[in-house]
């Protein structure tokens, strides 16, 4: 398409009736579609920001591309917002004028009654003999009234020769269709303010740990563009218990997990009383706007290590990760204060230890049944005393001598319950001295959630009503013929998609026909009858009979 | 937390397997009514031909009118009104629409008066099958003591089931027979699928899908689902229908005789129209039902997991179409592209979907 050279103004109103057109709005649509696969096909820094690293370290080149193309952030990227800001201004312009214009349209009388009823899709006559005593004008009154009681809007047209009457109804399907749009206006403006207002956070709770929602309270914050940290609502919770289940009936699933169950006490706020609130996934506890669910759950050990000194160094559980569905779980220990060198253990929690063939340990079972430490230990400068954060389940061995290991003389550490291994070269013991479980909880406040609930809600009542109410326009128009009858045809026409049509112009029909069911015996001619009605031809009703649609037709069907 | 029954499982899979079984008689048997109603078709071709000499040269190879179905035929293409008054035809559409263009089944989709017999006899192998297959739903979820929608096989085969049912149950109104190859061929895919890819012994479920989200989002996923799979069909037919009619209309020679048995591509578009709005609105609750899921068991009502971006996906290719209905040169064969793009994506979402991406919706059992 060549814009007209108009100026910029000119240029301007081109756009903008380029971009509210049907044409541009369902190329957007299907724009969208298109641009929110690629979201499925590559991991997402929102979702999973330590997945997107790992996937960046392993393709570098391939991965500095996709991210310069935004496509680990595709739901944020300049591309995808710029489709959906598009198609909603389009749906904007095209939802105000049409607000607009149907606002006028409910406030004014159903349209002229069209000169040839017959070229309407539903088409139908009546004639009323002789004897009815019901003239056009009556006929008409009539018609209205009916119309009217059948949720018409109708407005008459006196014309003395052959009066007629205008009819109307289902003017809520183009109110539901606007809704519908606006609504989705609503949801994005409410997801908006989620994510301007929200915040979220995680937290690992040992069994006997309590949580205080404030910022340090935290292992990880991710706060909204505008939150501010008195938003944080004061609660705290304790993980009195953590109970999992395995599926114990089943063969294939045998030790899948069926229940997982938190028993917590909770205080909203430092010195309210306490309560007793069980967590468990798919019921989440709340403290009111900010809840809290359960993500995820693992052991932690207990442990105690003693150094070069003979102190007590570290003494408590230390979570362990679990990688697979026996809860073979990696776990890491930094000992810093120990002395005279600092230690660091990194190695494997077992829950149901066995050894294969080759003597390697193997978890069998996700319950601790013979629960057992695999370790290797190493001392020197765990780096921690420069301040630079570090992650807790990882350690950089780099500057750090190995003191066990399955290549070194001293082998590795095996450590069964209750059972306590001295370090080589003096360097202290380590013991396992207990199991604890934890849980992990995702802490999020979302305050457009209600909003996006009650947008969507009336979204979808917009949806039905535009798809299931039907705006019809009837016509009827009655002339006296010389011989003494009342002719009447009536004419209808949906707007839209109405396959319902025919039977609404039956029951209009019906409804006419019955309200002037003449006497018996006054029966009058007429062609054959070819009604909408599906009457049998045997029997017109009570008696009437009715013309052909349009000859027209008649002869270009056959 | 109900105790497994492992021979009502058991029988489950037993039910499923004769289920398929009879499937497949009734497929051959619709294939049947098929081959040998084109031939049917061209006896009384033959036979119209030499009773009305005049009528049958005007319109060769509609001439099926006038012969078994004709009444009904006449009578629709009367009452249907001329062609191209509304902007879009919408009430009862005629079987004319297509005159000329080689066609006999009726535009309404009503039943003509003409005997079928091996349509009669698939349909009613049909029903056995959808009576063995629904035995099989039941005892599976007996033996799960829970919703029979847990994991893959069981959507797969539950699914299959609806599908099965909503068709026969639109049988009741409509003759929707010519669609019945399609169909029941799709559940038996279903059913080898979800036996020899999906297969998951009776299990209790994952605590994530302990809830009684699963029973409303699965369910309504799982209709909306078999909806779409009635109107792919249609969307496909509906293509090749249409290629058909203007090929004879053309004059070209008809090869595919046997699409006189389905209905002419713009009933089939109104008809599909029509489904495919009723699943659309389901698809919108599914798509709401699983945020608030989300959100009780992810803390997140939305977070662009894989299959939620499917979903979304889906729902906006879907919305596409019921726009695409309402614009201009948008009509018939590209909503038809649509239509089938759409479905496209819900199988993808489902078969590659929940094996290949990692995502929150890993349920598959496997």
């Amino acid at each position: 398409m060549v814009p007209p050279p108009l100026g910029l103004p000119g240029m301007l109103r081109w756009a903008w009736t380029q971009l509210t057109s049907m044409r541009t709005a369902l190329f957007l649509l299907l724009l969208l579609a298109v641009a929110a696969v690629p979201g499925s096909l590559f991991p997402q820094r929102p979702a999973n920001p330590a997945v997107v690293a790992q996937h960046i370290k392993n393709n570098p080149d391939y991965g500095r591309i996709l991210d310069a193309l935004q496509l680990y952030d595709v739901y944020s990227s300049a591309w995808f917002s710029s489709i959906y800001i598009l198609l909603f201004i389009s749906l904007i312009g095209c939802v105000l004028p049409r607000a607009i214009a149907h606002y006028k349209a409910m406030r004014s009388q159903p349209p002229r009654t069209p000169k040839r009823l017959s070229r309407l899709p539903e088409y139908g006559t009546l004639v009323l003999p002789v004897g009815a005593g019901v003239p056009a004008s009556r006929a008409i009154a009539e018609a209205a009234a009916l119309l009217k009681k059948r949720g018409y809007r109708v407005e008459v047209r006196d014309d003395d020769a052959r009066p007629s009457v205008g009819a109307e109804r289902g003017f809520l399907k183009e109110v539901g269709n606007l809704v519908f749009h606006t609504s989705l206006i609503g949801v994005l403006v409410c997801v908006a303010i989620g994510g301007m207002f929200g915040h979220r956070g995680q937290k690992i709770l040992v069994e006997g740990d309590t949580f205080v929602n404030t910022l340090v309270g935290y292992d990880n914050f991710a706060p909204g563009t505008n939150f501010q940290s008195t938003q944080l609502v004061p609660f705290t919770v304790t993980l009195d218990k953590f109970d999992v289940r395995f599926d114990r009936e089943s063969t294939k699933q045998f030790g899948q997990p069926i229940d997982f169950t938190a028993a917590l006490t909770t205080r909203d706020g430092l010195n309210a009383p306490p309560r007793q609130q069980i967590l468990k996934v798919n019921e989440p506890v709340y403290f009111g706007e900010t809840g809290m669910f359960l993500v995820g759950n693992g052991y932690a050990p207990v442990i105690t290590v003693k150094d070069g000194n003979g102190q007590t160094a570290f003494s408590g559980p230390v979570v362990s990760i679990p990688t697979d569905a026996v809860f073979t779980s990696t776990i890491v220990a930094k000992v810093p204060d120990a002395g005279p060198s600092q230690l660091g253990f990194a190695g494997f929690f077992l829950p149901s230890a066995v050894k294969n063939a080759e003597g390697v340990a193997y978890s069998f079972d996700p319950d601790p049944l013979n629960p057992q430490l695999n370790l290797n230990s190493y001392y020197g400068d765990l780096g921690l005393d420069d301040g630079k954060p570090q992650n807790v389940y990882n350690l950089d061995v780099q500057k750090l001598t190995q003191l066990n290991g399955r290549g070194l003389p001293a082998g590795g550490i095996v450590l069964n319950a209750g059972q306590t291994y001295t370090l080589p070269e003096g360097k202290g013991s380590i013991s396992f001295d207990g199991l604890k479980r934890y849980i992990g909880v995702d802490i999020r406040t979302v305050p457009g959630q209600a909003g996006v609930l009650v947008f969507s809600l009336l979204a979808v009542a917009g949806l039905i009503t535009s798809l299931y109410v039907n705006r019809r326009r009837v016509w009827v128009r009655a002339g006296n013929n010389e011989d003494g009858r009342t002719m009447v045809e009536y004419g209808l026409l949906a707007r839209g998609e109405d396959h319902r049509l025919a039977a609404e112009a039956a029951a209009v029909r019906s409804l006419l026909a019955g309200q002037w069911r003449p006497a018996p015996g006054t029966a009058s001619s007429g062609r054959a009858d070819n009604d909408v009605t599906g009457t049998p031809r045997a029997q017109p009703p009570a008696g009437f009979a009715q013309s052909t649609a349009d000859p027209h037709e008649q002869t270009k069907e056959n | 937390m109900p105790t497994l029954n492992e021979t009502m499982g058991q029988y489950s899979e037993l039910f499923m397997l004769l289920a398929a079984g009879t499937y497949t008689v009734a497929f051959i048997a619709f294939a049947w009514d098929l081959a040998k109603s084109s031939k049917t078709l061209r006896v009384v071709d033959l036979k119209a031909a030499a009773l009305s000499g005049a009528e049958a040269a005007r319109v060769p190879v509609g001439a099926g009118v006038g012969a078994s179905g004709g009444a009904v035929d006449r009578a629709d293409s009367e009452v249907a009104g001329p062609v191209g008054r509304a902007e879009r035809p919408t009430s009862s559409v005629s079987g004319s629409q297509g005159s000329g263009a080689g066609l006999t089944a009726d535009g309404g989709m009503r039943y003509g008066a003409e005997r079928r017999v091996p349509a009669r006899v698939a349909v009613a192998l049909a029903v056995l099958g959808a009576a063995i297959h629904a035995a099989g739903v039941i005892t599976r979820a007996l033996g799960a003591g829970r919703v029979p929608w847990g994991n893959m096989y069981e959507f797969l085969t539950t699914g299959a089931f609806v599908a099965v049912a909503v068709f026969l149950l639109v049988l009741v109104h409509r003759d929707l027979r010519f669609l019945g190859t399609f169909v029941i061929g799709l559940a038996i895919i279903m059913l080898v699928a979800a036996s020899v890819a999906f297969w998951t012994p009776v299990g209790h479920l994952v605590p994530a899908l302990q809830s009684y989200w699963l029973i409303i989002h699965v369910s309504i996923a799982v209709l909306s689902s078999a909806l779409f799979t009635l109107t792919f069909a249609m969307s496909a037919l509906q293509l090749v229908q249409s290629h058909r009619q203007k090929t004879v209309a053309a004059g070209g020679a008809d090869k595919l005789g046997f699409m006189r048995l389905v209905p002419n591509a713009l009933s089939l578009e109104n008809l599909s129209y029509r489904i495919n709005a009723i699943a659309f609105v389901g698809w919108t609750f599914t798509l709401m039902f699983g945020a608030i899921w989300a959100e009780k068991a992810w803390g997140r009502f939305w977070g662009w997991d894989t299959k939620e971006v499917w979903t979304f996906v889906i729902w906006v290719v879907y919305a596409g179409y019921l726009h695409a209905r309402a614009t201009r040169g948008w009509t018939g064969t590209r909503a038809a592209w649509l239509s089938i793009v759409g479905y496209l994506c819900v199988v993808f979402n489902f078969a590659i979907v929940n094996q290949f991406f990692n995502g929150l919706h890993s349920y598959s059992g496997l």
